[in-house]
């Protein structure tokens, strides 16, 4: 068993590592506002299609209406999430899955390890999957997930998903109570600094920006921009008659969703989506993301070319 | 003989299908194995978060031997018949034997299908149970296109028999059948071979897994008392959680806790719905107190620190759940306190139904219905008006927020910190029932008065914006509205003058209709790019008929609207009045319908107590049926009357009557009404039915005034001698006109009075 991990950012390189030793390709945090890690190409597109794949990277999530200021012990709008994709979803994905949980010090011989049902859904990227919340001690840490439909199409093959909420599962494996005074860095470091140190004031800024200062009029323009531009990007001929190749423009388009997606969240934080709006928001996100999922699988990482999986 | 091992391993099977799957693997493979030709003895199987199990003894070693003869044609039929057989049975000419008939020789086919073995027989059985078994949701895993409830890990297939064990060849999805499995996850992962399934059960026992779910359950239930009781305090049962925390664990290892101090002054159902929702923990309850007090955990896992970890990780999960509850609790208590204010002001702002409005303005609707329904059920009227208003006031608590299914119980707590009066206490938890055919009936009459209330406002609002239910589509519960109705006015003896009732519900619903139509069409002027035409049109409560198929009223509708909004504010005032008018011209039928669906639920109602339909329509052919309460009484009354001899035969003499009469009717094209006169009467027994008559009808007028039905029916029950004895000896149809035509209108005092009752034309038989 790992020794104790003394810190958050030491819990994120042994996961790094470990994932790595495992044969994934360790990528960097996709660079724009998203509300979890699934929403990251290397998950939702490359979920897609019959190409194997395997990666796994940190990716910071934003989630407008969980803002607390930072008073919370527990909730952030902004956190990290750490994700894993593994196309086709090998056959000991949950043994990986409890050995990564050894790497950081997670003794399975002395705690309880529960893997509960737990369906995942998505219905902005018209996404759902089969799987668990895995428990530890009664404690949610991770969600495992078989994707079954991404963006209204089958995964064939199936990829095998796993998500762990970074400063939960820290908090928990660091003894912390207060995520704000959990150790970012290493506590004997010549400048030891807490996640508060680096987060409390930002919380602070974006919840007063998230709940009461966002200009609302102008988010909605920005979606409605978003949607026309997500839509137009994928128009064009496949052929490019500048350099006569097919490309089809399946990632920009893709990126115009993901902002679509979180302009809707900062408006429903700010409240000014009712009910029955909410809806009818997200089933505009979802066509976005079925488009893009349409245009991937017609690229060649979609599998374009491949013929259809054994 | 042998004995039949199956064993499904596969990632963790949710608790809930568990039971179901384990019967239906069993179910499946004897129906299959049977199906195929084998017997059996018996049959058990099993679940565990990991593997399905099926153990089925004394499976025969083979199929049956079936010899089948089939007649074909005869040796001189043409060719194409001769060759049209032996394609059919699958044979040679050479191979038809021919034999001596009646009308000469004829082929015959003599086929013999030899035993199969069990083993072939169980890999064919099981690959097609496996592929087509019933979960309830099923996935894909890897690169396969097998669908199991969570990827299938590996197969036992055992043929157990004296002389030793032997694998079932079967594969699926390379997956190969074998005698191997593995145990617990965590105490015994490795994999081993068993020889039977007692060897398998106790092998598995000591890898840390118990197959069993009952010992399993049984395990937790009594380490839990235990664990308990050498504390003094006593677990609160709860089958439904102990039957799900059986189904996650393999090797359950019960722990108890305590829970802190200052969360000890949460309400009780407020731990117990806390620890179970979240953290499927059971409530421990101290006797003497009768205080929630500590918690029992059931994890699946010895471990060397005796659970010691374990423990305080879950305390601490629950530290964080119950603080949050606490917040919620005092936070509540103190909006409770300074008049709920805040709550209210939250409703106005909560959609009921898009088209009907807020939650506020339904409870301003139901507020005023029980008002009205008040005085017919005993209650007070403003103390039900008050009741309602407060009644639902705790769906914007934080508590209720969190756990919907502490509504109403937390509305009782809220209005008595709010010092409202204990009967508006009461409302609050009990308005909700009764929620189904075997809930309870709130007593109270407050309590009564905003039941019906609230189910008769949901009725009459969903009726107002044509949202009824339609086949097996009842989405807003209006089957469990209506019933709730029935049994509150039949349980309680509520005469409640029900179809000014439901007018009134009506009327308020459409009120709220067209406010609602009319807001979203302001909004719309304001913000055209947020709410679409589409959406305001998009429903047939603003008497547009949008479901028309040539959608030739849409367009109307549309063009309309286009009009309304270029109108100005007066325009959508306009609107507001066409709509209002539309519909309030409809109230009537819309009424009538959906009393008519009250008086069905009420048939299927009284059905289910064993009173025949056909008794019920004739009890709702009489006027007055919005009284449920009488209707009931009738019914029963008449289903009564009608299982005695007497009531039978009564029966059948007003059908006699009845009948001749119709008859006599429809050829003289007159009706026999009035003016049989006894000095016609040629007999003893005529003139013994007039003075019977006399008698009954002085009986009957009484006692239907005084709603005494079981009178009424055996003043009819003493016409039944009569009656027959003057079927016996008279004749209706005689030549002499005077007389014929005295006792067709005789016949018409019997068919009158019998009406009285009930209609009588509607009962069978």
């Amino acid at each position: 068993m790992a020794e104790r991990p003394r810190s958050f950012q030491e819990i994120i390189l042994r996961f790094q590592s470990y994932w790595g030793g495992k044969g994934c390709a360790i990528l960097q945090p996709y660079d724009m506002e998203v509300g979890a890690g699934t929403f990251h190409p290397a998950t939702t597109l490359r979920a897609l299609g019959s190409r194997p794949w395997a990666a796994a990277y940190v990716q910071p999530s934003r989630r407008p209406t969980d803002g607390r200021y930072g008073e919370n012990p527990n909730r952030l709008q902004h956190y990290y999430q750490y994700q894993v994709l593994i196309k086709p979803s090998p056959p000991n994905l949950q043994e990986l899955y409890l050995g990564s949980l050894d790497a950081i010090g997670i003794d399975t011989s002395l705690h309880d390890i529960r893997f509960v049902e737990d369906d995942w859904e998505s219905p902005t990227l018209g996404a759902w999957g089969l799987g668990w919340e895995v428990w530890c001690d009664g404690m949610e840490v991770s969600q495992f997930t078989y994707f079954q439909q991404v963006g209204g199409h089958d995964c064939r093959p199936v990829s095998g998903e796993l998500t762990y909420g970074l400063e939960r599962l820290a908090m928990y494996v660091l003894g912390v109570a207060h995520v704000m005074e959990m150790p970012f860095n290493d506590p004997s470091a010549p400048i030891p600094l807490t996640y508060g140190d680096v987060f409390r004031q930002t919380e602070e800024e974006y919840s007063r920006y998230n709940f009461d200062a966002a200009d609302t009029e102008r988010l909605f323009r920005h979606f409605e921009d978003a949607e026309k531009e997500c839509r137009r990007l994928l128009e064009p001929e496949e052929m490019d008659p500048k350099t006569g190749k097919r490309i089809v423009m399946a990632h920009p388009a893709y990126d115009q969703c993901i902002k679509a997606s979180h302009l809707f969240n900062l408006l429903d934080a700010r409240g000014v989506i009712s009910v029955t709006e909410r809806q009818a928001y997200i089933g505009r996100v979802r066509a976005l993301a079925k488009l893009c999922a349409d245009a991937f699988v017609r690229t060649e990482a979609g599998g374009h070319g491949m013929g259809a999986a054994a | 003989m042998a004995d039949l091992l199956i064993e499904l391993l596969s990632e963790e099977i949710p608790a809930r299908m568990q039971p179901k799957a384990a019967e239906d693997l069993r179910r499946l493979m004897t129906d299959g194995l049977v199906e195929a030709g084998l017997t059996y003895a018996h049959a058990a199987s099993f679940a565990t978060p990991r593997r399905l199990a099926l153990a089925v003894e004394g499976l025969s070693d083979q199929s049956r031997a079936v010899r089948e003869e089939r007649k074909g044609p005869a040796t001189s039929a043409p060719e194409a018949a001769v060759q049209g057989f032996l394609r059919a049975t699958g044979l040679t000419l050479d191979q038809l034997e021919r034999r001596q008939d009646k009308k000469g020789e004829t082929f015959f086919a003599v086929i013999e299908k030899p035993g199969r073995a069990a083993s072939e027989i169980v890999a064919e059985v099981l690959g097609r149970v496996i592929r087509d078994f019933p979960w309830p949701k099923s996935m894909r895993w890897g690169s396969g296109s097998l669908r199991w409830v969570r990827p299938l890990q590996s197969i036992l297939c055992l043929l157990v028999r004296e002389e030793g064990a032997e694998i079932v060849p079967f594969e699926i999805e390379g997956i190969r059948a074998d005698n191997t499995t593995r145990g617990h996850r965590f105490h015994a992962p490795g994999e081993f071979a068993v020889t039977s399934f007692e060897d398998y059960e106790a092998k598995l026992k000591r890898a840390h897994v118990v197959l069993q779910a009952a010992e399993r359950r049984d395990r937790i239930r009594h380490d839990a008392a235990t664990l308990a009781f050498a504390q003094g305090l006593e677990i609160v049962e709860d089958e439904g959680l102990l039957t799900e925390v059986a189904g996650l664990v393999e090797w359950p290892v019960t722990l108890m806790g305590r829970i802190e101090e200052q969360f000890l002054g949460l309400p009780p159902e407020v731990l117990q719905t806390s620890m179970k929702e979240h953290q499927k923990f059971f409530s421990v309850r101290n006797p003497a107190t009768g205080r929630i007090e500590g918690f029992v955990t059931v994890a699946n896992i010895e471990t060397a620190d005796r659970g010691e970890t374990i423990l305080a990780g879950n305390a601490k999960v629950l530290r964080a759940r119950l603080s949050d509850a606490r917040f919620f609790w005092e936070n509540d208590l103190r909006v409770a306190k300074s008049g709920m204010e805040e709550w209210k002001e939250g409703l106005r702002a909560v959609t009921f139904h898009n088209k009907l409005g807020s939650q506020w303005e339904r409870i301003e609707r139901i507020a005023a219905l029980a008002r009205e329904i008040a005085p017919h059920v005993g209650a007070e009227p403003d103390l039900a008006a008050q009741a309602a208003t407060v009644a639902k006031l705790d769906l914007r608590s934080s508590m209720v927020g969190e756990f919907p299914e502490l509504q109403g119980l937390m509305g009782r707590y809220y209005a008595e910190a709010a010092g409202l009066p204990s009967e508006v206490a009461a409302a609050a938890d009990e308005h909700y029932s009764p929620l189904g055919p075997n809930d309870e009936v709130p007593v109270a009459r407050v309590s009564v008065a905003v039941a019906l209330a609230d189910k008769i406002d949901t009725l009459t609002g969903f009726w107002a914006i044509d949202e009824k239910p339609t086949g097996s589509k009842d989405p807003f519960a209006l089957r469990r509205a209506a019933l709730g109705v029935i049994r509150l006015i039949s349980e309680r003896d509520a005469r409640l003058p029900l179809q000014q009732v439901l007018e009134e519900g009506n009327l308020q619903a459409i009120v709220t209709a067209t406010n609602s139509a009319a807001d979203k069409l302001r909004r719309r002027k304001e913000n055209p790019g947020i709410i679409k035409l589409d959406d305001v049109l998009g429903f047939g409560g603003y008497g547009f008929d949008v479901k028309d198929p040539k959608r030739q009223r849409v367009q109307d509708a549309n063009d309309f609207l286009s009009r309304v909004l270029d109108g100005g504010a007066d325009g959508i005032t306009h609107f507001e009045g066409v709509m209002l008018e539309n519909l309030r011209q409809e109230n009537e039928a819309r009424v009538a319908d959906l009393l008519s669906f009250l008086h069905d639920r009420l048939k299927v109602h009284l059905r289910d107590q064993g009173i025949r339909h056909d008794v019920i329509d004739a009890c709702l052919a009489m006027p007055g049926n919005d009284d449920l309460v009488l209707l009931v009484r009738r019914a029963e009354a008449l289903a009564a009357f009608l299982k005695t001899e007497d009531g039978e035969n009564l029966l059948q003499g007003f059908k006699r009557a009845a009948n001749l009469l119709g008859q006599a009717e429809a050829k003289d094209g007159v009706e026999y009404s009035f003016g049989a006169d006894p000095k016609w009467s040629e007999y003893d027994e005529e003139r013994a039915l007039f003075a019977a008559l006399d008698a009954a009808e002085a009986r009957i007028r009484p006692a239907m005034e005084q709603e005494d039905f079981g009178e009424a029916m055996s003043a009819l029950a003493a016409l039944r001698g009569p009656i027959d004895a003057f079927f016996t000896v008279a004749q209706i149809n005689t030549d002499n006109q005077v007389i014929r035509r005295n006792r067709l209108n005789l016949l018409s005092r019997i068919r009158r009075l019998c009406l009285e009752v009930a209609d009588l034309t509607k009962v069978e038989g």
